[in-house]
């Protein structure tokens, strides 16, 4: 088995943690705990059993976990808006959202194991109880508006603003819903178990009250990337397989250079250096009229065949795809107006990103059709070169875009990971 | 309102809360006592016996983790030595189940006592606590402070339902006289007194459905009564082939309706409320707020609504202000967020007022508008919630 160097440390606790309740038999515990280990994150070939079940994901470390994490199967993804004016109870409120997430992603209650007052409602909302860790991640990030609004320099961190961080321009086609779009902050919920990610975000959306209110949330089944090459790659709801190309854990070296903010490129970014940027994109799906479309036209939109995921020019799902081999009428057997081709690395300058999307569907609208599609997350070392390029494109020229419509959009500046009594954030606000 | 309306457990509720040590009635969620600590103890408490883990300990804040292995609800007491004073309690323990009593307690003699069954003496043991560093300050003053929440309190129902029973009697005349004009003007002057101890009004289960209750509310087949169906008749724009009320009819509901508010009035003359009671009902005149009038719901017909939001919030601040100078001792950072948040509210509602004592309509909110009263709303109701286990 490998070694888990992710999965965390016991603590000594009082009290019955849901880890706990599994008994201390959780599996491979990592003897030095992932920060301790320096610069580059932790890879794991596989979310163990130990790190689902037992001890969980680290929370504390030099990146946050659920970037590189082995992708859960399932999201509770959360905009707020900052209500309070003052900086003093910004900080106070990463502070406790901090130490609540620690305590989840440990599979302890959200307010600590401390006895409870029958005459106060419980710290902890209660549906997490007796649930395994389900290999929780929460993920925090800064959105634009955090800097400064309408000229107004909410929080004095308008000299701290990223050149890369502000609101994601209008792609064409765009139909942007603002009640699911933007935010002063995101937290990104993941587990194997929906109720433990809706419980993480209800329990912070809790904490926030009186200083940031709850903006809209998403919640997604399945997640369409895998981030590991232990993990199959899994199927959006077009049917086809998704993410084939996307980057793994297990190339640290390609991570380094396409997801983390590198040592100074913007003097701005200081605070950022080893942190990432979260695009979020809500992508409706025309479901009713892609399922009517013949088999032959959806693979020449996607450019890869249904079943096995392998490219059209031939081979397997992992093959290279071959844009140059042409085919009868000496046209590219691959259509360049392809999703596989316009999203491929080697049709934007090399540039990759790590896409760790999930489907959605959010019951039916009026006309009795699924309200589904694809909750679009990629971490990205910049947005100005490693989305909003591709992205333009895409909604250009992407024949899939027939087929697709963009609801809701957000940008969000994702800080780097925290030691052991810091604060999610404590760079830029400390 | 709500159809199911909780009732006032004023009488079955014992007075621990106003004596002189702190109790804090908690479970532990730990499963497990420490048994290095010598301030947590567990009871085991049987039908004929109450056995603690032990006899004699340290003063401070002392746990009881009582187990009922008998086969009737039981009760334990820390009782002070004169056998009469209770320091603190932990009622409806069921058999098998097990509850933890949390009490601060100074040096001294006092018995434990099981109650098996919840009668008589009681299965009862000396108890000595020896002096220590911890000793808990003693608060003889709180008493006091938590009789003039009581009488605060007290006197606002008392005021208010005076003031309800005075404008219904207008309201229900000009009704009845047709003067319709008139009577909308009056409706939500006069609710207004009904929202400020709407917690107290809807506790009775007999008058609340009648007096209360909107259309929405009824099973089938169940008659309407009361203010909203007034409101309707009033206010029938956005009722789909409405047929107005005869004379007649106008009379038997606004009759019963008064009728009614003199019953509500004379029941609520001798009330008297626990620390508890008070805080657990300004708590609950947010919920109100929360689910019935920031969502447009409560006056669906007069869009009044934030008459009554307003009203709701007048009742909660009362509630703690009564509260307040206990609150202050035992946590005074509570209070500031409490009475901060109550402000910022405040100045949100304020923006909204119309004329010289009223409000818009519900339908001239913004969407943004009342997303920002929710906030506000949820951000005072999250410290609210915890000011009942600060002063109990």
């Amino acid at each position: 088995m490998p070694k888990d160097e992710q999965a965390s440390q016991p603590t000594h606790k009082r009290g019955l943690s849901r880890r706990g309740l599994l008994g201390a038999t959780a599996g491979v515990m990592a003897a030095g705990g992932a920060f301790a280990l320096g610069k580059s994150d932790v890879l794991s070939a596989q979310p163990s059993a130990s790190a689902v079940l037992g001890g969980g994901y680290e929370f504390y470390g030099p990146h946050q976990a659920g970037i590189t994490t082995p992708a859960q199967d399932r999201l509770h993804f959360a905009a707020f808006d900052v209500t309070t004016t003052e900086k003093s109870e910004l900080i106070a409120l990463l502070k406790d959202w901090t130490e609540a997430a620690a305590r989840m992603t440990r599979g302890e209650p959200a307010g600590g194991n401390d006895s409870q007052s029958y005459d106060a409602p419980p710290s902890d909302t209660g549906e997490a109880m007796g649930l395994p860790t389900s290999g929780l991640t929460i993920t925090f990030g800064f959105g634009p508006s955090l800097f400064g609004e309408g000229g107004k320099d909410r929080f004095g961190l308008a000299d701290r603003r990223p050149a890369a961080l502000t609101r994601l321009p209008h792609f064409p086609a765009d139909n942007l819903d603002e009640r699911r779009s933007d935010g002063d902050l995101c937290i990104q919920a993941c587990a194997e178990d929906p109720q433990v990610a809706v419980h993480a975000i209800r329990n912070l959306s809790r904490i926030a009250f009186g200083r940031a209110a709850l903006r809209w949330s998403q919640l997604g089944f399945g997640r369409t990337s895998s981030t590991s090459t232990a993990q199959t790659t899994p199927r959006n709801l077009l049917g086809f397989k998704d993410g084939t190309n996307n980057l793994k854990r297990e190339e640290p070296e390609a991570i380094d250079e396409h997801v983390w903010v590198p040592q100074g490129r913007d003097p701005h970014e200081d605070w950022l250096v080893g942190g990432s940027y979260l695009v979020a994109r809500r992508i409706n799906m025309h479901i009713e009229t892609w399922d009517r479309a013949p088999l032959r036209e959806q693979e020449m939109i996607i450019g890869r065949t249904k079943d096995s995921g392998a490219p059209l020019s031939g081979g397997e799902e992992f093959t290279e795809a071959n844009f140059a081999l042409k085919g009868r009428g000496d046209e590219p057997i691959i259509d360049s107006q392809s999703h596989v081709a316009l999203a491929h690395h080697g049709h934007n300058k090399g540039r990759k990103l790590l896409r760790r999307g999930y489907n959605f569907v959010d019951g039916a609208d009026d006309l009795g059709r699924l309200n589904g599609g694809l909750f679009f997350l990629a971490f990205v070392t910049d947005p100005r070169t490693h989305y909003i390029p591709l992205q333009n494109t895409m909604s250009k020229v992407d024949l899939l875009m027939e087929y697709l419509e963009h609801t809701g959009s957000g940008l969000w500046a994702v800080p780097p990971g925290i030691g052991q009594g810091e604060y999610v954030g404590q760079a830029l606000l400390g | 309102m709500r159809l199911s309306s909780r009732p006032l457990a004023a009488a079955v509720l014992l007075s621990a809360l106003a004596l002189s040590a702190c109790t804090d009635n908690a479970p532990s969620s730990t499963g497990d006592t420490n048994t290095a600590d010598p301030r947590s103890l567990t009871v085991t408490a049987g039908d004929s016996e109450c056995a603690v883990s032990a006899a004699s300990v340290p003063a401070g804040t002392l746990t009881f983790q009582v187990t009922n292995n008998g086969s009737k609800v039981t009760e334990f007491y820390l009782l002070g030595e004169d056998g009469l004073r209770i320091l603190g309690e932990v009622e409806n323990i069921g058999p098998g189940l097990t509850r933890d009593l949390v009490l601060n307690a100074a040096e001294g003699a006092y018995f434990t006592a099981c109650k098996p069954g919840m009668v008589g003496e009681g299965i009862r043991n000396d108890f000595t606590i020896t002096p220590s560093d911890d000793q808990p300050e003693v608060n003889a003053d709180d008493k006091e402070l938590l009789d003039q929440a009581n009488d605060q309190y007290s006197l606002y129902v008392k005021d208010q339902t005076e003031q309800l029973l005075t404008k219904t009697e207008k309201f229900a005349k000009l009704y009845k006289a047709g003067d319709d004009d008139a009577a909308r003007e009056m409706y939500p002057r006069a609710r207004v007194h009904w929202e400020r101890i709407e917690t107290i009004a809807e506790s009775f289960g007999d008058l609340d459905p009648r007096m209360d209750a909107r259309e929405a509310d009824l099973e089938e087949g169940q008659k309407w009564t009361g203010w909203h169906k007034m409101e309707k008749d009033l206010w029938p724009a956005r009722a789909k082939g409405y047929k107005a009320l005869t004379d007649a009819e106008r009379t038997k509901i606004a009759d019963l309706l008064v009728a009614d508010t003199k019953t509500l009035y004379e029941r609520t003359r001798g009330m008297e409320f626990s620390a508890d009671e008070i805080a657990n009902g300004s708590k609950g005149l947010l919920d109100e707020v929360a689910t019935g009038k920031v969502t447009g719901e409560e006056e669906y017909w007069s869009r009044t609504d934030l008459w009554d939001f307003q009203a709701n919030v007048d009742g909660a601040k009362v509630g703690f202000e009564g509260l307040r100078p206990v609150l202050n001792k035992r946590d005074p950072e509570l209070e500031t967020k409490i009475d901060t948040r109550f402000t910022e509210l405040q100045a949100l509602l304020d923006q909204q007022r119309q004329g010289k004592d009223g409000f818009k309509g519900y339908d001239e909110l913004t969407q943004n508008e009342v997303k920002k009263l929710s906030d506000a709303v949820n951000a005072l109701s999250e410290p609210l919630s915890k000011l009942t286990a600060a002063v109990v």
